[in-house]
């Protein structure tokens, strides 16, 4: 007879309460895993999607998604002539934060060459941009309809397609406009500012006796061209040719002033390792403090409900009961619990995760750890119980 | 009667707690038999040793010194005889009856009677029908499946028997039985005893402080300050 089974049978609500209790525990000990397993493919999405083999970004920096990084568009025409490389393609990257209905509204801007790579990986709805200028992807977590028009910089952009889940290492979602577009939008001056540099310009000017009139025209036109240009984007990224040797294109590359070539092992050490390490650590230590929790919480459990069995076990050891009997039956319970507790958290993870507001990855190596640290722990845990049962004599069992 | 035929026999069983100056002389040479088949009665106050006997008996608490047989069986010389297994002795020649039934309360009658059973290894099916049966002769065939808080203290009591005498032991050790038991119910438990001692030739010690109880029993022990006195069995009986 199993003896455990009887009693949970018998104490049914307080078990099932206890389970639920734990298994809310356990649950948000899984929603860690699965937040940080989130982190992982939040930071690494933008890098998988675009399928580069080398980014190149600003000299002595570690490309756009660490920090700022500006190198001019057309050094892709220098990438694409670098033996090896198959294609380069410029992109630029700006998080945005506007008023919508009301609530701050983030996302991830991301420019692309309609002629290169780098655009949105899949289109869920709608098509892709066509026209270079005042079109829009969105990705599904902007929660954004087809048509729907969005006012950025000097301009609206309509949406005309809608892309999977692509967010940035923060879990911004990302929208995707024209590279031409992008710069715009991250570069372009309005009129007035473009009015009040000129004047800053021809007043510097002014100042220099020895120039003639037409140099000076000359110098003006040219500086403000300059500082009017909006041709910068953040990285240039490039797919390799078959057969071609990484190092050597990067080696190449690294030969160039102002320049810094990253591989995608490298772009992924910086977006992981950088990036999100302290919240992982941050994360990693939660989940030990709430395992530690839940450890002492069963212990607790099983120990109050030993001490609440008392006289049975003094029965069950006056009537000749062996002490594996005693021991399985503490032990069942706990594993029980645990192995309940720990379904019901899995449960009402499934049945929420879609709604936390970052992604929760859930890994199926992670879920079989789990399961068996939540089993070392209620075997731990069941030892408190099993010692205090073990101390308890037949004699007990008698007297009133 | 040779010494096989005793369910138990006690001779100068003493127990004493503590040590030196602090020493207390529980129990003191206590030296008697009883046969199978005969309901005792253990009478005497509070702290006078009726119980000290009946846990030394039971093989719960270790005696001083003396001898205690059981069913043939050596169990006791000083104090327990080197590699004796308790607790198969107390499965399998032992029952117990309570002062609080001390019914497990996440079973129901019949599983109450079942684990005793079963923890003698006797296969489920097997203690399914005996706990059945058993139950049945005590009028509790109605209350298999109840739990023991939906039954009477009378009831609650019988199951107690019935688990008590589920692995036909040659003595049944009951502390107090009708302690918790109003005067009608606590007769009727002791006559119940008294039935199952002839029926299953078992030896029923029982420890009682209640005078009125002991109708029809066929020896009455008292016990004060840790002496036992005891009547000897007939001539005809030794």
């Amino acid at each position: 007879m199993n003896l455990a089974v009887r009693d949970i049978r018998y104490h049914l609500g307080r078990f099932i309460l206890t389970s639920v209790g734990l298994g809310l525990l356990l649950g948000v000990v899984m929603s860690m895993g699965g937040i940080y397993r989130g982190l992982f493919a939040d930071a690494l999405a933008v890098l998988n999607h675009t399928r580069a083999d080398i980014w190149v970004v600003q000299q002595d920096t570690n490309g756009p998604f660490a920090e700022n990084s500006r190198i001019p568009e057309d050094i892709k025409y220098r990438i694409k002539g670098v033996p090896g490389v198959a294609q380069a393609s410029p992109l630029s990257f700006e998080t945005l934060q506007l008023e919508r209905g009301g609530r701050p509204f983030r996302f991830f801007l991301i420019g692309y060459d309609l002629n290169g790579f780098g655009g949105p990986p899949v289109i869920t709805a709608g098509r892709n941009i066509r026209q270079k200028h005042y079109e829009l992807v969105a990705a599904k977590g902007m929660n954004m309809a087809l048509g729907e028009k969005l006012h950025l910089g000097l301009h609206d952009y309509t949406v005309v397609g809608i892309t999977g889940k692509v967010v940035s290492s923060s879990g911004d979602p990302a929208a995707y406009v024209s590279l031409s577009d992008a710069q715009d939008i991250q570069f372009k001056k309005d009129n007035d500012a473009i009015r009040s540099d000129r004047a800053r310009i021809d007043a510097n000017l002014s100042r220099i006796q020895t120039l003639s009139p037409t140099q000076t025209k000359f110098l003006r036109q040219n500086v403000a061209a300059i500082a009017e240009s909006t041709h910068t984007v953040n990285t240039v990224v490039a797919r390799l040719a078959p057969g071609a040797d990484l190092s050597q294109v990067k080696e190449r590359i690294n030969r160039w002033n102002h320049f810094r070539p990253l591989s995608e092992e490298e772009q992924s050490r910086i977006l992981t390792k950088g990036m999100i390490e302290k919240a992982r650590m941050q994360l990693g230590l939660f989940r030990i403090i709430l395992l530690v929790i839940s450890a002492v919480i069963i212990s607790l459990i099983i120990y109050t409900s030993t001490l609440d069995k008392i006289r049975v076990i003094a029965t069950l050891k006056l009537i000749g009961s062996p002490n594996r009997v005693i021991v399985g039956m503490i032990l069942q319970q706990s594993l029980l619990m645990g192995v309940i507790a720990y379904a019901i958290g899995y449960l009402l993870l499934l049945m929420t995760y879609d709604k936390f507001p970052r992604r929760i990855v859930l890994e199926p190596f992670d879920l079989r750890l789990l399961l068996a640290i939540v089993i070392v722990i209620c075997i731990l845990a069941s030892f408190v119980g099993i010692r205090k049962a073990l101390k308890v004599e037949p004699a007990e069992a008698l007297g009133g | 009667m040779d010494r096989m035929s005793y369910a138990i026999e006690v001779e100068k069983l003493t127990k004493i707690y503590g040590r030196g100056e602090t020493a207390v002389t529980a129990l003191l040479d206590a030296t008697f038999q009883v046969k199978p088949g005969e309901l005792v009665a253990i009478l005497g106050p509070s702290g006078s040793g009726k119980s000290t006997l009946l846990t030394a008996i039971g093989l719960i608490n270790e005696p001083t010194r003396g001898r205690v047989v059981l069913d043939g069986a050596l169990v006791a010389d000083g104090g327990w005889v080197a590699g004796i297994d308790l607790k198969r002795l107390r499965r399998e020649k032992l029952g117990f009856i309570f002062q609080a039934h001390n019914l497990i309360p996440f079973l129901t009658a019949q599983e109450n009677v079942m684990v005793a059973l079963e923890i003698n290894r006797v296969s489920r099916h097997d203690a399914k029908i005996r706990a059945a049966e058993l139950l049945g002769s005590l009028n509790l065939g109605r209350r298999l499946n109840n739990y023991p808080s939906a039954l009477s203290g009378g009831e609650a009591q019988r199951v107690a028997i019935a688990r008590a005498l589920a692995n036909v032991p040659k003595v049944i050790l009951a502390d107090e039985p009708t302690a918790a038991l109003d005067t009608e119910n606590g007769k009727n438990v002791m006559a119940l005893l008294k039935k199952l001692a002839v029926e299953n030739s078992s030896a029923i010690l029982v420890v009682t402080h209640d005078h009125r109880m002991v109708e029809g029993f066929d020896r009455i022990f008292e016990v004060h300050d840790g002496r036992i006195s005891c009547p000897p069995l007939a001539e005809g009986e030794r």
